[in-house]
């Protein structure tokens, strides 16, 4: 066991109340929350107009109706390799972001960052910067200490309600369900929705934050895996800094002084408590704000930016040797990154392609295979298929269902005398269709004849086909 | 001054642990990680309370709230039941024959009747409907007693060769094996198969088309394309119950065959029976 002195198993969360900050970084992260929150709550307001019998709600999972809808494309189930594909795209590009700029999805665009700085936004304007929060939490509970919480978490809360409000809208027409939760009648999911989104929104954002990034999320332990020594991270120039110490006057200047005054504004402004100069940690999720408020503190006594700064590890001998680091794009650009990007583009090429090609009609064939074939009375054989056809269009459609080529074989369509039948809007139609071959005709007689399904919209005239097998009758 | 884990041994110590030179840090959990341990502990205890839980000589206790997954399927059926309850009964007294395919009793009585159909029907016609020697294919255009909607519902209903329904479709071919000699036998089986198109022996076919006409033709008819209203196959057609080759119709004159079948009408549903006649209707043979 180690020397250290007994200690307790656990310790209480010691609060941080991370310092305004203002800056180039600050205000990319500001564009950024605002740009993500707006694509968040407005989304399932946007509109889209597909036809009388098709939701015009732009964005749409409707799991009932086991469809989805994003602008002009509407997925079927069978079509959720296009989900899936898009999965891959983002696990790729989360790894292409990561090797070339580390954590930037925690520092940037995770919704944990996101909405923790909403909450800190709301924390500043009720409660006042840094100094005041800190004389507030360490303040007996008077009248105006219950006013401003109390102020602060309904803030928190109408934005945690916001954000849980907002999720369900995507699952179903969101003015409808607008209007039903506020009268009581939308479904109960809706409601325990809700309010489990609210609570982890109002937890995670108001008290849990830095936690649940070092604590519960699995993300920043899979990203160390894929950092490098070229991998741009957020990091300090111990070698520029040390030793630090107070600001001089320039009479008194020693020469061993580093740049570091050691004013802590690097970790006052630290949304996770850390202290930067200790070198990268897990703790860290490279927000960049450290770099915004060293920044600003240099240019006040006179001294070069970047005391804090993107760095990546390869360049630290050749700055501790005084000469310049290798420029942004040269540690972006190497193999690993373009090896990622060209996946990332191939995939989402492929996609595209996928849905380019995707037919407008969409049918499958099942053969029946119980029985194989049946002998009908005039000695001719009758295989059947259960063939689904999808009509993704809004309105009802007439479809023709045909056999190719000259095989002699004769098709039917099950409840119908003519080859076509009508598929409803947006439905997918179960039709027995028979095909039947004469007596003693090649495909009575073979064990299996090739066919190909011609399947055409007459009201569009698109055609697609499918491929099965016809089983005749060997002689004994 | 710092809240994240320390990254200083010296102010937490080490496990101890070490490996390749890197010790593990013995920094201390969160204590609301505690908490959460705790309330896990809650909830499972709160939870074999409310729910059944612990297993008891005979079964389990049965929780605060009685949650019961059979009561639970129980009343999931009794839901099912109640929302079809008027589709059900709009079957059980329609009339088949004028019955709308558009209808959702049409529906209804297509999917519940392969249900039915697997359930008694199966055993013996096959879970494809494609029937066995001896049990006729459902599939094919070739119907015994008949294969229109109503005809299909009366034999499900009454049955086949059934004593204990008056309504039951009888007839019994005689065993002509007590009745010909051998060689009269060889020659109307040989007839039987030039009737429907089979490699036979023209020398003695035509004798047999003199015995056919004596004693077959009075069920059969006189060219052998049989009577639904009592039963009699066709033999001019490629489907044979029982078998096509010389061997199997010279069994079948010699000995007779004839199959039975339950009167359903005593067992099932009025919607049951109408539903299995529009399943078995429109399996491809219907008419």
């Amino acid at each position: 066991m180690s020397d250290a002195p007994q200690q307790s198993l656990y310790s209480a969360r010691e609060p941080i109340f991370p310092k305004t900050v203002r800056g180039p970084f600050r205000t990319l992260k500001w564009w950024i929350l605002a740009g993500t929150l707006a694509i968040y709550y407005i989304t399932p307001w946007l509109r889209w107009d597909r036809g009388p019998q098709l939701p015009d709600q732009a964005v749409l999972v409707d799991l009932a109706g086991r469809r989805f809808y994003w602008f002009w494309i509407e997925i079927w189930p069978h079509e959720f390799y296009f989900v899936a594909g898009l999965l891959i795209m983002a696990g790729l590009g989360l790894f292409l972001f990561t090797s070339a700029l580390g954590r930037v999805w925690c520092g940037y665009a995770c919704p944990q960052t996101v909405w923790t700085d909403l909450f800190l936004l709301v924390e500043r304007k009720v409660e006042g910067d840094r100094n005041a929060q800190i004389k507030l939490a360490r303040s007996n509970w008077d009248l105006r200490k219950v006013r401003l919480r109390l102020t602060k978490w309904s803030l928190w809360f109408l934005i945690a309600l916001c954000t849980g409000g907002a999720w369900v809208f995507y699952f179903a027409d969101a003015p409808t369900l607008a209007v039903d939760i506020a009268t009581l009648a939308a479904p109960p999911v809706a409601y325990s929705t809700i309010a489990i989104l609210t609570a982890t929104t109002f937890v995670f954002g108001g008290f849990m934050r830095e936690q649940v990034c070092i604590y519960m999320c699995p993300w920043p332990r899979i990203q160390a895996a894929m950092m490098d020594n070229d991998t741009l991270t957020v990091a300090y120039r111990d070698w520029r800094g040390e030793p630090r110490g107070k600001k001089r006057s320039a009479d008194n200047h020693q020469p061993a002084q580093g740049d570091c005054i050691d004013c802590m504004a690097c970790v006052n402004v630290c949304p996770v408590g850390i202290d930067i100069r200790n070198g990268q940690q897990m703790a860290c999720i490279t927000c960049a704000l450290c770099i915004d408020a060293c920044d600003d503190i240099m240019e006040r006594i006179g001294r070069p930016r970047g005391l804090i700064d993107y760095l990546a590890l390869a360049d630290e001998p050749d700055e501790r040797a005084g000469m310049a680091p290798r420029p942004y794009w040269k540690h972006v650009l190497r193999p690993r990154t373009m090896i990622y990007t060209a996946l990332w583009g191939a995939f989402g090429a492929l996609l595209v392609f996928a849905l380019f090609v995707r037919p407008e009609i969409d049918v499958t064939v099942s053969p029946i295979r119980n029985p194989q074939f049946v002998t009908l009375s005039d000695g001719s054989i009758r295989n059947a298929y259960d063939i689904r056809l999808r009509n993704k269009h809004g309105d009802d459609r007439p479809f023709r269902v045909q056999i190719a080529g000259d095989l002699a074989l004769r098709v039917s369509l099950e409840g119908t005398a003519y080859e076509q039948v009508t598929v409803t809007a947006n439905e997918t139609r179960l039709q027995r269709v028979y095909v039947t071959a004469p007596r003693g005709a090649a495909p009575a007689t073979a064990d299996a004849t090739d066919i190909r399904f011609w399947i055409e919209d007459l009201a569009s005239g698109a055609r697609v086909h499918a491929d099965s097998v016809f089983n005749g009758r060997t002689p004994e | 001054m710092t809240k994240s884990p320390n990254t200083s041994k010296d102010k937490v110590g080490t496990t101890g642990h070490q490996w390749d030179g890197i010790e593990e840090l013995n920094n201390p959990l969160p204590r609301w990680w505690l908490w959460t341990l705790y309330l896990t502990i809650i909830w499972g205890v709160g939870y074999t309370i409310a729910y059944p839980a612990w297993p008891m000589i005979e079964g389990a206790t049965t929780g605060v709230l009685g949650y019961s997954t059979r009561a639970e399927v129980a009343a999931d059926i009794a839901k099912v039941d109640a929302q079809n309850a008027e589709v059900a009964a709009t079957l059980a007294a329609a009339d088949l024959s004028t019955l709308s395919r558009e209808d959702p009793a049409y529906h209804y009585g297509v999917a519940g009747g392969a249900a039915v159909f697997r359930a008694h029907c199966s055993q013996c016609h096959g879970s494809g409907a494609a029937g066995a020697v001896g049990y006729p294919n459902l599939l094919d255009d070739d119907w015994l007693w008949g294969g229109t909607l109503e005809a299909i519902e009366y034999t499900v209903r009454h049955g086949i060769r059934n004593e204990t329904d008056y309504d039951s479709h009888y007839s019994e071919m005689p065993a002509f094996g007590e009745v010909l000699v051998t060689d009269d036998i060889a020659a109307v089986v040989q007839y039987v198969r030039a009737m429907s198109g089979q490699d036979h022996d023209g020398a003695i076919s035509d004798s047999g088309a003199v015995i056919y006409a004596d004693n077959c033709a009075a069920c059969h008819g006189d060219t052998g394309t049989g009577d639904q209203f009592g039963g009699a196959p066709n033999l001019t057609d490629a489907i044979w119950l029982y078998g096509g080759s010389v061997d199997a119709i010279t069994y079948t004159v010699e000995n007779a065959r004839f199959g039975v079948m339950p009167a359903w009408g005593q067992r099932l549903e009025e919607d049951e029976i109408k539903a299995v006649t529009l399943y078995l209707h429109q399996l491809g043979g219907g008419e």
